[in-house]
């Protein structure tokens, strides 16, 4: 008897519109979130992610609109993040219907602000996410991982192991951990990544970026993953929520 | 009838027992929320600040005077956590409504906090695991009842307790006459919490 590994279908929403760029840069149309979101529900996802990727340039209300419409139907847990910054657009979002907000970049800028959502909501709301890669070439940290802003476009040159730690220590209950070197090469979840933040944090780890196939997704719960999340390959219909769920219960892993 | 006290997750416990069958009122109006045919008390994010929010509706009154009444109360995550004695969280000492004897306290486990779908042992005879006990519900917490300190004899009917396990068992859900709560989410659940909040209202 053990907690189920998790099968999370990743929802970018632009404008209130679902949407899957590789490496978050060529934009192509998946269809409506809500649809999707009900879509998922009834194939078996555990969870659901909507990132608001365009919500640094506005339409708050729409992505709010989106949550609360999606709320009125799906009844699993639903993760909402991009663009949150504040206290009050933590709130917002959970009075709309979302479970659990995802908060980056803002947490970057002001790391108490995890601990002020996190007291405020409770932890069990709040998400980190953490943009690692490899450090580029004039970059240098311990672990040898660095955080990345702007979907993956921007440098911090902050140790991604050591950041997984700090946010957890401040209050994640979760952490939604993307590789942005695998993540659109659909070439597999970036395993010794899954490991690394693995070994030091000890909140639930959702490994993203990089599922291509159906092979990818044991290693990563192999590396310590406790959810396992992708896009484009359900979007695109390459791969359905059971048939992941299939390969991980032959793995031996729980799923519901 | 949902207890209104400030808590996080008002609308989705008021859409998923909407879709169980109930005509359902959000509502900190303590004379409402004592006479409803059943009274839900949700709950998320830490105990003290649950119970600061309970105490300022009167929600430990309300609850009380409903009980003694033979009226129908569920709560829901920490809204179940608060019908118990004491909650230590954070080194925090808290005390809870007392309606059952026992801790709320840190569990053991690899990875906290326990979040995602997960089985239960449900009580032989639960009226709101029927139908559903083999499956899985959605959990999100750190802390729990570990040990269920009330004991019965003869005369009175022993609780029903439904326990899970991550990292250590802890309780699940209680079925104490008209007092159940169950520690997750039977509204984000999908169909099997569905069904659970549809079993707890055909009991009113």
């Amino acid at each position: 008897m053990s907690v189920a590994i998790r099968v999370i279908p990743c929802l970018d929403v632009d404008a209130g519109r679902v949407v899957k760029g590789v490496n978050f840069i060529d934009l192509r149309d998946a269809g409506d979130p809500v649809e999707l979101a009900r879509a998922y529900d009834l194939q078996g996802a555990d969870e659901l992610v909507f990132l608001d990727i365009t919500a640094s340039s506005g339409n708050r209300e729409t992505t709010l609109d989106v949550v609360r419409r999606t709320a009125e139907e799906v009844f699993i847990p639903l993760t909402v993040g991009g663009g949150v910054r504040t206290v009050d657009d933590v709130d917002r979002l959970l009075r709309a219907g979302a479970d659990k907000v995802g908060i980056n970049t803002a947490a970057i800028h002001r790391p108490e602000f995890v601990s002020e959502a996190a007291e405020r909501f409770g932890s069990q709301c709040v998400v980190v996410s953490v943009d690692a890669r490899r450090c580029p070439a004039g970059i240098d940290t311990d672990s040898g991982w660095e955080i990345t802003t702007h979907g993956g476009r921007e440098s911090t040159g902050i140790d991604a192991i050591a950041w997984a730690l700090r946010v957890a220590e401040l209050g994640a209950g979760e952490i939604l951990l993307t590789s942005m070197d695998a993540d659109g090469t659909k070439e597999g979840f970036d395993i010794a990544l899954i490991k690394a933040v693995r070994a030091e944090v000890n909140v639930p780890l959702i490994a993203s970026g990089g599922a291509g196939k159906l092979s990818h997704f044991v290693p990563a719960v192999v590396a310590g993953a406790d959810a396992v999340l992708a896009a484009s390959v359900f979007h695109f219909g390459q791969l359905t929520i059971a048939d992941v769920k299939t390969e991980l219960r032959s793995a031996g892993y729980p799923v519901r | 009838m949902v207890l209104d006290y400030g808590s996080g997750n008002l609308r989705s416990a008021e859409r998923a027992l909407t879709r169980a069958g109930a005509d359902v009122t959000v509502t900190s109006d303590v004379a409402l929320a004592e006479n409803a045919d059943g009274l839900v008390v949700p709950g998320v994010g830490a105990f003290e600040a649950c119970m600061r929010g309970i105490n300022d509706v009167r929600g430990g009154r309300t609850i009380g005077r409903r009980l003694a009444g033979g009226r129908p109360v569920l709560g829901i995550c920490v809204g179940m956590q608060v019908l118990f004695d004491r909650g230590l969280e954070h080194g925090t000492d808290t005390e809870g409504l007392g309606e059952w004897p026992g801790v709320v306290e840190s569990l053991e486990a690899p990875v906290l906090p326990h979040m995602g779908w997960n089985t239960v042992e449900a009580a032989s005879g639960s009226a709101l695991f029927a139908g559903v006990e083999s499956e899985r519900f959605y959990f999100v917490h750190s802390y729990a009842v570990k040990r269920w300190e009330l004991f019965t004899h003869g005369r009175t009917t022993p609780p029903l307790v439904t326990w899970a396990e991550h990292g250590e068992p802890f309780v699940a859900a209680v079925e104490n006459g008209p007092l159940s709560a169950v520690q997750f989410h039977p509204e984000k659940s999908g169909d099997a919490g569905g069904q659970l909040l549809r079993n707890w209202v055909a009991t009113l």
